[in-house]
């Protein structure tokens, strides 16, 4: 650890930084902001867009602040008139590489360039505008690309490659025609695209961004043949408000369900109540491996269908070690188009389903395999992401600042905190962990011990061990799929040298934060927002009267109405899926 | 092989080249190549045993320089050099060998060409056969690294380059005796360090690197190995582009050849220092010369430059310290050590040591390779050495410094050169390429021809170079169309500035060079072409409107 300081002065302000820390983050400290388009906080600094420049006193040349550590003693201008008027032209010269389309973009007044332009003033093309004329590329269905719209950040490239591990866009060709593409220009579907949705989540402009489901969902409402239900994920309630100006984190949770009542959905139910049916089954098959089968060991989370997808291209290996319990979203349609069907006298060929998700991937998983249709009809018809479900709000004419909050829909609506967790990092684990407590122990975590403290934060991996009764369960955490390889890497180790798995159980969720941090989540992602988020996830737990999943009331009736026991024949006919080794590149 | 092995082995290579009377020197540099040059070595062969010259001999040499004239073969010890021979020549310098009977193809010697060049790093060329490293040694080649290995430390090694004042030949002059002695002090946790040559040159009408290669690889060999000493590393890389097959392979062959005779890999000469070479080919991208970029290419990574600091001396090659010296530098040292920092520093200008080799082409009589100390105005080099223009024409400009340089007019021939004063010119050292341009070159035009080369290399990765050049050759190709508007001059000027400011490496901070360049000197030309179109700006950049 370097715990040197470095003072210097930033426009005549002394400033004291620790050592290695950028003039970017230093001039913040002293209330400056510099302005960049290619440096984001979850991000090592390239470099690329040439509008943090900044003066050092005694240098000739200029300096980019995102790259550039403070010294000792630097005498640093951020601002005057040449710095301000150089900027400007660099800032002109990307707009006159850039489509005049504002007005129809997904961007449109929350984009990073359209703001800069609009601080700059700039209010005439003076640059002959060129943009080459590219095709967009949306073959994965849940992310689109335009490369018109790329201001070659480079951040998309980073993510995708530094913090996920895909390498599904790189850089190609240079100078004016370098673009962002898959390797080899083949189409994002037929790279290792995990539609993870991170590159969306982390660009500046327009150029990525979610394929836009809502006219689908529209059509469904519109439809009088269509029986309309849906679900909302964890995380979507405590990052929509910011989509409406409020704090993050805000829970937001019976809001919602008023807002889909009044946008014509006959019935709500929330992926929180089908986050507790996954965890019945996957503690239950945690601890049959456990106590029956360690060899078996460890059991690894399938919850989050780019991880899923990540694990059958890049690990095949750990096929074997996947639980085989469906995520919430596929559960809740399966039980919606089954139980919920059957129950109210419903045709499920009339049930339009609909899941609102922090998640780009969560679209591609709707059809990933043949389990996916195991209520034979889709079990989900369509899945928007965070964003959408924010637009449909604002196209209703719906006032969700004042909206009354109402409740969900029974049978499928009630959740313990259990539930709410899985829209966190480590928060799979903490749920599973409980329930397989109480499996293992006949009692439950007592109280300050129900909140798996050790499991939580953003540390990108996290190892711990927990006393289950009188046995020791350890367990492994990572989110941001480039953290992974570390934990699989010592279970193989472990498996080739013969030795137990230093693991039992591990959760991977393949954005960083979790779904909190998803690709489909409101725009502006960084450490600090994912906290906050984060945070009102622990608190919606801390205020659900029922903390473990078995104790879900709705969740003994389900069993006890349709299902059997966890495990049962019907739960693995409509709760379980397969997972399969499949290419890297499809081409 | 220990050091008397290999003086001994020396020595008796003198010995046996005593007894050579006369030696046909055959360029087989890549121009001379590309007449076919190395025909001539066979059929020489031929027409010697035919004629009985039991005491001649023949070998095929590396560049000599005068390119213009080639393909060139020289007599030797006597010096008769002969030009733009062809194999129907063969027999008639064959019979020259027992006194001059055919005077047609000798060229005459007794000129500046040759009287005004100084040569240091190229002294070896048109002399050595560069396949051998016999050669090599009998030219008292790896005498300076016998001299290290054996009574020189590491720092002393590092003060005599700081003595000889040597500085950088890649361009920018950054004095390599400091750059040695931050590598020294860098630290590698695992004691890793890289020394790598840049042969990545790209510069168009540059071929001064790709001489070197060819005509003496083992001198750079030698310079590296040195410098892994100095600094201590074990590992060296040779950076080369793939265009450039000719100086792969001689290259390949030296660094075999001296592992062979214990020159490169485990304990070389016996001693306790380990050092061997690897070649790493680009694949063309001009900005791979750059030392991050050319870091992150041999990497395997995509050739794009990254910011500094860190500087490659403390984070290059996987992280690892990594000194990148230009061919040119490397060519230097052996000839330091060999004769003292004092001699190199007593040669050239005050703040510039030694020598430089220009590529010297465009509309010059001499064009070629040529060597100079550093002080030689350009009125010199471009009149005397090169010859003047073309054809008689009147002289414009030359420039110098590559696609980042810029012009020089008439006013300013009788500056010495200097890294200093061709900066003070508006102008750049640069690796060495300078290109004549006479009375009938049009200034918009060959701004453009640069900027393009600029705009084609770009990496793409910062916005100010990536758009800003493409921009700036958009206004141009628009002025030389005729259909430029007064605005675009401001234009021009506000997009070049923003690139110098705000360009992420020294490719795009200094492309818009030749532009401000030539709107500095020759602003009238681009007036023309928007006051009165194609035709008028043509004639009047010719002087004859």
């Amino acid at each position: 650890m370097n715990t040197e300081i470095i003072k210097a002065t930033i426009n005549g302000t002394p400033v004291e930084v620790p050592a290695g820390t950028k003039i970017l983050e230093a001039a913040r400290k002293v209330h400056i902001k510099i302005p960049t388009l290619c440096k984001h906080q979850d991000l090592l600094p390239s470099g690329g867009c040439g509008l943090c420049i900044v003066r050092v006193k005694g240098s000739p040349k200029m300096f980019r602040a995102c790259t550039t550590p403070l010294e000792n003693g630097m005498d640093i201008t951020t601002h005057d008139a040449e710095i301000v008027e150089t900027r400007k032209t660099v800032l002109e010269l990307i707009l006159s590489n850039h489509p005049d389309e504002c007005l129809t973009c997904g961007r449109n007044t929350n984009c990073e360039l359209q703001r800069l332009s609009a601080e700059f003033g700039i209010r005439d093309d003076k640059i002959k505008r060129y943009v080459p004329d590219l095709p967009k590329d949306a073959s994965t269905g849940s992310i689109i690309i335009d490369a018109r719209k790329c201001i070659k950040c480079g951040r998309c490239v980073q993510v995708c490659q530094e913090i996920q591990n895909v390498w599904a866009l790189s850089f190609l060709h240079r100078g004016i025609n370098t673009k962002m593409a898959p390797c080899g220009d083949i189409s994002l579907a037929e790279s290792p695209c995990i539609r993870c949705g991170q590159c969306a989540a982390h660009c500046p402009t327009g150029a990525i961004v979610e394929k836009d489901d809502v006219p689908a969902v529209w059509d469904a409402l519109h439809n009088p043949e269509k029986f309309c239900t849906v679900q909302i994920a964890p995380a979507v309630r405590v990052s929509l408000g910011e989509e409406f100006g409020l704090p993050p984190g805000t829970d937001l949770t019976k809001k919602i369900y008023a807002a889909l009542r009044r946008l014509g959905f006959k019935a709500i139910f929330d992926s929180n109540f089908s986050a507790d049916l996954t965890i019945m089954e996957e503690a239950s098959e945690f601890v049959d491996r456990f106590t029956k089968n360690p060899s078996s060991l460890p059991l690894v989370t399938s919850c989050c269908p780019s991880w899923t997808d990540f694990m059958e291209k890049m690990h095949p290996d750990f096929i074997d070690h996947f639980s085989s319990a469906k995520s919430p979203q596929q559960m809740m349609g399966a039980m919606v188009k089954t139980y919920f069907a059957q129950k109210n006298n419903i045709d499920p060929a009339k049930i339009f389903q609909l899941s609102i998700m922090p998640c780009t991937a969560k679209k591609f998983e709707l059809e990933r395999c043949k389990e996916m249709k195991s209520s034979g009809y889709p079990d989900v018809d369509c899945s928007i992401t965070t964003r959408e479900f924010a637009r449909m709000i604002k196209q209703s004419g719906i006032d969700f600042d004042s909206i009354p909050e109402e409740k969900a829909d029974s049978i499928l609506g009630e959740h313990s905190g259990a539930g709410v967790i899985f829209g966190t990092t480590g928060g799979v684990m903490e749920a599973a962990l409980r329930t397989a407590y109480n499996v293992i122990t006949g009692k439950n975590l007592e109280k300050e011990a129900i909140d798996i403290q050790s499991v939580r934060g953003l540390d990108g991996v996290k190892e711990a061990t927990i006393g289950v009764g009188n046995f020791n369960v350890r367990v492994a955490v990572a989110h941001g799929l480039a953290n992974v390889e570390y934990i699989l890497d010592k279970v193989r180790e472990a498996k080739q040298q013969g030795k137990e798995s230093p693991y039992h159980f591990i959760e991977v969720m393949a954005c960083p934060g979790g779904c909190i941090g998803g690709g489909g989540q409101p725009y502006g992602v960084t450490d600090n927002l994912r906290q906050k988020r984060m945070a009102g996830i622990y608190q919606c737990d801390r205020n659900c009267p029922v903390r473990c999943s078995h104790d879900n009331p709705e969740i003994k009736k389900i069993y006890a109405d349709f299902l059997g026991s966890p495990r049962s024949e019907k739960a693995h006919e409509l709760l379980h899926t397969h997972y399969q080794s499949r290419p890297i590149y499809q081409r | 092989m220990t050091p008397s092995e290999l003086n001994q082995l020396r020595d008796s290579l003198k010995a046996a080249h005593k007894n050579v009377k006369k030696c046909l020197h055959v360029c087989v540099g890549s121009g001379c190549l590309s007449s076919k040059s190395e025909t001539f070595i066979p059929a020489i062969q031929k027409e010697i045993q035919a004629q009985g010259l039991k005491e001649y001999t023949v070998k095929g040499v590396g560049c000599r320089g005068l390119c213009a004239a080639g393909p060139l073969v020289s007599s030797e010890p006597d010096g008769t050099l002969y030009h733009e021979v062809t194999e129907a020549d063969v027999k008639g310098i064959v019979e020259n060998l027992n006194g001059i009977k055919n005077n047609e193809k000798v060229y005459n010697t007794d000129t500046p060409f040759f009287k005004k060049q100084k040569k240091i790093v190229l002294e070896n060329a048109g002399e050595i056969d560069p396949c051998s490293i016999d050669e090599y040694i009998c030219a008292d080649g790896y005498t300076a690294l016998t001299k290290v290995l054996t009574s020189m430390n590491p720092q002393q090694v590092i003060d005599t380059i700081s003595t000889s004042g040597l500085r950088g030949r890649g361009g920018a002059g950054f004095p390599t005796g400091r750059k040695w002695g931050m590598m020294a002090k860098s630290v590698s946790k695992d004691g890793k360090k890289f020394v790598v040559c840049n042969g990545d040159e790209g510069d168009p009408g540059a071929f001064m690197d790709r001489s070197m290669m060819e005509a003496d690889p083992h001198r750079i060999l030698e310079g590296m190995i040195i410098a892994g000493y100095a600094v201590g590393s074990d590992q060296g890389f040779v950076y080369v582009r793939a265009e450039y097959p000719l100086a792969v392979k001689r290259f390949q062959l030296a660094i075999e050849k001296a592992r062979e005779k214990n020159l490169l890999g485990k304990n070389i000469l016996g001693s306790s220092f380990s050092f061997d070479i690897e070649i790493r080919l680009g694949a063309g991208a001009f900005v791979c010369g750059e030392e991050t970029a050319l870091i992150a290419s041999i990497e395997g990574k995509r050739g794009s430059p990254s910011p500094r600091p860190p500087f490659p001396t403390t984070s290059g090659i996987w992280g690892k310290p990594t000194m990148i010296n230009n061919v040119e530098t490397f060519a230097n040292v052996a000839p330091i050590i060999n004769r003292g920092g004092d001699w190199f520093a007593s040669i050239g200008t005050d703040k510039s040591k030694g020598t430089k080799v220009f590529a010297l082409t465009g509309h010059v009589t001499n064009s070629g390779l040529i060597e100079v100390p550093m002080g030689t105005t350009l009125r010199e080099i471009v009149f005397d050495i090169g010859g003047g223009c073309l054809n008689g024409k009147k002289f414009k400009a030359v420039q110098t410094g590559g696609p980042s340089g810029g012009f020089i007019t008439e006013k300013d021939l009788d500056t010495p050169i200097s890294y200093e004063n061709l900066q003070n010119l508006g102008s750049i050292m640069g690796s060495g390429g300078m290109v004549v341009l006479d009375e009938d070159d049009c200034m918009v035009d060959i701004t453009r021809f640069y900027l393009r080369f600029c705009v084609d290399e770009s990496c793409g990765k910062c916005a100010p170079c990536r758009i800003g050049g493409y921009q700036l050759l958009q206004i141009l190709e628009n002025i030389l169309r005729g259909r430029g508007t007064p605005e675009d001059l401001p234009q021009l000027k506000q997009i070049c500035h923003a690139m110098q400011k705000a360009s992420l490496c020294g490719l795009g901070q200094t492309a818009p060079n030749p532009v401000l360049s030539t709107m500095k000197n020759f602003e009238d030309e681009y007036k023309a072409y928007i006051e009165g179109g194609v035709k008028y700006a043509r004639q009047k950049s010719k002087g004859k409107s």
